[in-house]
């Protein structure tokens, strides 16, 4: 629906130039809850702004539906933003700020007035409707920058952080909120967010970015469990990463001799690996404790720290070569196998669990 | 209220007594000329009793009347020319990166704050006796587009003020939700931008209400504001009927800044 | 991430220029414009009744600093002239001191309010300054008048028999410039001061400064932009000084100002006028360009 094809932008020129978007090509589906993640000044903010018409690309094309975003300006694109900071019109009451896009759409009186209480329902504000934004709280902005951008009905609505404002709880109201939101009214959603969590928990499709590039998109299940470079495997969540050298092939997976010694079998990247040297990430929930250098154990190693957390149990080990390795044992009453602090300990890894970097 | 002796970090011993000083300083002057405006008698040292007298001798005064009548003709005229060019002229400035020549624009237009009254007045009254001598008018005209013109900086700063304050993403989020620039203006910026006029505006009225120097120069012969009628004045005996001009000029003066001053509360 | 980028607005579309242009015309025509004329001016020969005639001459600037003397063509100083260049100056610096004097503590005092207080006191230093400077000088000039209500005190107590002669003194010029140019010293000030983060004073005394020492080696420093600021608002309109002198000094004290203004009056010589007009132009740039240094200067080190 969304074809980003070739897209680069580089504000400045000479010395001081930038390139905030460096050849990034993505398509976003209808209906889906697309999410581009990364950390700030990766370029993901201005890809959203690119869409929404704030940023002429420097090269490439926007499409939507096959037609040519790029010579269009803002209010004539069929696309519509909430804002990082809501952006709501101080001068206007809650229901005004709604009926805004409309408005300017030169829609019926009539009509406005029903989208509005419609969203004002879907959002339940409506007891708000004639405050003015400075008289409601941050949670309650939130939902009529929401409401005010899905008014129009957009082909497609842009989110800029938008819960980045919001405290702890009132995050995770909104992150379900939006998921329904998202769900009722069926619009493609492309949502800009720097909280792994938070990406992993609404999306249905991930696009990682860094230093203004894209670097994978796919499921929130396949960038977690599969991510393709390092950079994805340390942004989200925690990896340990062990080098070694390629041994051989079985099918989807290779047999990476460890450098710290010991074989892993683990899953093959897209694309092939740069050489014969490679990474392989193992995140620590995939390991478990078994006998030291028994023929199970994967890699063998001291634990050098305890840590408590709850729900889960963090293993602090020290792999033979002094490689730091973490493993992480959820705590449930039958949990037999337990270290302690200097025990000598064999990790073993399933076959095809852990995963070897393109890089 | 009777706290524990501790530390107090920001005294520092005399400046509180020289800051009453100072208050008592700048105040007393400006009320004991609006408390001898009262005054029964001549006398603007002695207290001869209440009386409404200066304020009625100066009602029956036709000079001070056509005085009073082009000030204020001058102040709504000057202040709304100054205004206008002043939003023009700050929309301009603040809506873009820094560019070439951008200093040069400022200095222009603050060029009435960063050159002394005195030499403005000057090149006003050269300039306006050249174009005189081409035209042959000498009429009124000149003094407002003098006025109009120093207005000008006063009016703009409270104005560039509250543009700059202003979020860019609100006028983003309007043309997003279909505004095109012209409704996006009259809809989103000019509304937001509103308390900076009027703040502007008053400012401006102010000003020249006040004026006194380019005034006197560039006025025609027989053409007296309220100040440069009082300066006028000086050279004959100072009755309290100068007083009474005063503390009306002062009233409304203080009644400006004031809502100014409220004005500029509410936008933070 | 790039956030400063595109900002589409009405402004964007039509050229800045088109909304400047009322604007600059405005004051080109009627204020920075003349500055060049009087410039022109400046190298005129002076007509018999005031005007000038079309006819290059140097004679005005050097009439600045010299004159010849009528009957034998020696030249000396301009002896009048440079009395009152040095009235200007050091009745400008004096008022600048003595306004600093006032002003830092009442801007202290002021930021050291709690902060809700803070833009009331500001108020009422500002309230002064917006009202008229013409009334302010005439409250001035009736406190202090033979017959004004100092002297009158001062008699009524039997303190002096006689009224002290303050009126048509320097020390009135200097005392009316104090008091209506007080406020712009404690505006930048107060500016400085607010925004002054006070733990740096705790680190001072942590550090076995008493509180002269913390004024002298922190506080001061820290705020000298203010300070600097605060002197050039004080110190420029108070060397172009006309209402002041003219109300308070009685026509016999001039300052810079009203030789100006005397030149295109009773003295009938524009071209000398045009020459004065354009050294306290000179002067006031000058300070300027000093300000910009010295706030340049200090610049680096305040976010």
């Amino acid at each position: 629906m969304i074809e980003i094809d070739s897209v680069s932008k580089v504000f400045g020129s000479g010395a001081t130039a930038f390139t905030a978007l460096n050849d990034v090509s993505v398509t976003i589906r209808e209906n889906e809850f697309f999410t581009l993640l990364g950390p700030s000044g990766c370029g993901k903010t201005t890809l959203l702004r690119t869409i929404a018409g704030f940023n002429a690309p420097s090269s490439g094309s926007v499409r939507l539906d096959g037609e040519d975003l790029v010579a269009l300006p803002p209010y004539k694109r069929p696309v519509n933003t909430v804002f990082q900071n809501y952006a709501l019109f101080p001068h206007m009451t809650v229901a005004e700020n709604i009926g805004f896009g409309l408005d300017m759409l030169n829609r019926p009186k009539s009509e406005i007035k029903a989208t509005v209480a419609e969203m004002l329902e879907l959002v339940q504000m409506t007891p708000m409707a004639d405050r003015r934004t400075s008289e409601i709280s941050g949670g309650q902005q939130q939902r009529v920058a929401l409401a005010r951008a899905l008014a129009p009905r957009p082909k497609v609505l842009l989110l800029d952080e938008p819960l980045s404002a919001l405290d702890y709880k009132l995050r995770k109201g909104m992150q379900v909120e939006l998921k329904r939101l998202q769900n009722e009214t069926g619009i493609t959603f492309v949502f800009v967010t720097h909280d792994q969590e938070e990406a992993l928990s609404m999306s249905d499709r991930i696009a990682v970015m860094s230093n203004s590039r894209i670097l994978q998109v796919g499921s929130p299940h396949d960038i977690y469990d599969h991510p393709a470079e390092r950079f994805v495997a340390e942004f989200i969540g925690e990896t340990n990463f062990l080098t070694g050298k390629i041994a051989g092939q079985e099918g989807e997976t290779l047999r990476v001799a460890l450098d710290v010694g010991g074989e892993i079998i683990a899953r093959q990247p897209p694309g092939d690996p740069a050489g014969q040297a490679v990474t392989v990430a193992v995140r620590p929930e995939h390991a478990h404790f078994c006998a030291p250098d028994s023929a199970e154990a994967t890699v063998t190693g001291e634990v050098s720290n305890v840590v408590y957390l709850g729900t889960d149990t963090h293993f602090h080990l020290v792999l033979s070569d002094g490689t730091p390795f973490a493993l992480r044992l959820q705590n449930t009453p039958e949990r037999a196998a337990d270290a302690k602090l200097g025990d000598r300990v064999g990790i073993r890894v399933a076959p095809g669990v852990a995963q070897v970097l393109r890089d | 209220m009777a706290e524990p002796k501790g530390f107090n970090v920001k005294k520092q011993h005399g400046f509180t007594t020289i800051a009453v000083l100072c208050f008592l300083l700048l105040y007393t002057p400006i009320i004991l000329l609006v408390l001898y405006s009262f005054n029964a008698g001549t006398s603007i040292a002695i207290w001869e009793g209440f009386s409404w007298r200066w304020y009625i001798s100066t009602w029956g005064n036709e000079q001070v009347k056509e005085a009073a009548l082009l000030s204020l003709w001058l102040a709504i005229v000057s202040s709304a020319v100054a205004t206008s060019v002043a939003v023009l002229a700050a929309l301009a400035t603040t809506r873009r990166a820094p560019y070439k020549g951008q200093t040069v624009v400022f200095a222009i237009i603050n060029q009435p704050l960063m050159v002394p009254e005195i030499v403005t007045a000057v090149a006003l009254l050269i300039f306006f006796a050249l174009i005189k001598n081409y035209t042959g008018y000498t009429g009124g005209a000149y003094l407002f587009i003098a006025h109009s013109a120093f207005c000008v900086p006063f009016a703009y700063m409270p104005i560039r003020a509250r543009l700059q304050g202003m979020d860019l993403t609100l006028e983003q989020a309007a043309s997003d939700l279909y505004g095109t620039p012209l409704r996006v203006f009259r809809k989103v910026t000019l509304p937001l931008l509103w308390p900076g006029i009027l703040a502007g505006a008053m400012l401006a009225f102010v000003i020249s209400l006040d004026d006194v120097v380019i005034t006197e120069f560039v006025k025609a012969a027989g053409q007296d504001t309220l100040p440069t009628y009082m300066l006028g004045q000086l050279r004959r005996v100072v009755t309290p009927e100068v007083n009474a001009i005063s503390t009306v000029l002062l009233a409304i003066s203080v009644t400006m800044v004031i809502v100014y001053f409220i004005l500029n509360q509410r936008k933070n | 991430m790039a956030n400063a980028t595109h900002r589409p607005s009405f402004t964007e579309r039509h050229s800045q220029w088109v909304l400047l242009a009322p604007a600059l015309t405005l004051l080109c025509v009627a204020a920075f414009g003349p500055l060049f004329i009087v410039a022109i001016y400046s190298f005129l020969t002076p007509g018999d009744y005031g005007g000038v005639v079309w006819k290059f001459s140097t004679e005005a600037w050097f009439n600045v600093f010299a004159e010849r003397d009528i009957f034998d063509e020696t030249i000396g100083f301009a002896d009048a002239h440079l009395a009152i260049f040095w009235r200007s100056l050091r009745l400008a610096l004096i008022t600048t001191v003595v306004a600093f004097l006032f002003g830092f503590p009442t801007a202290y005092f002021i930021a050291t309010r709690p902060a809700h207080q803070r833009n009331l006191w500001m108020l009422l230093i500002m309230v002064p300054f917006w009202t008229n400077l013409l009334i302010r000088t005439f409250a001035i000039m009736e406190l202090i008048r033979n017959e004004g209500v100092v002297n009158t005190l001062l008699m009524g107590l039997g303190i002096i028999n006689e009224p002290i002669q303050m009126l048509y003194t320097d020390f009135a010029i200097m005392v009316g410039m104090l008091y209506v140019y007080l406020p712009l010293m404690v505006l930048p000030i107060y500016a400085s001061l607010e925004r002054f983060d006070f733990s740096l004073v705790e680190a001072g005394y942590d550090l076995y400064a008493n509180r002269l020492k913390v004024l002298r080696k922190v506080i001061l420093p820290v705020t000298r932009p203010g300070i600097v600021a605060g002197s050039i608002l004080v110190l420029i309109p108070a060397l172009g000084a006309y209402v002041t002198p003219r109300v308070l000094g009685g026509g016999k004290r001039m300052m810079l100002g009203n030789l100006i203004e005397l030149q295109f009056g009773q003295g009938r010589n524009w071209p000398l006028g045009a020459a004065l007009a354009m050294l306290l132009l000179l002067i006031v740039m000058a300070t300027m360009v000093f300000y910009v240094r010295a706030a340049g200067r200090e610049g680096g080190g305040h976010g």
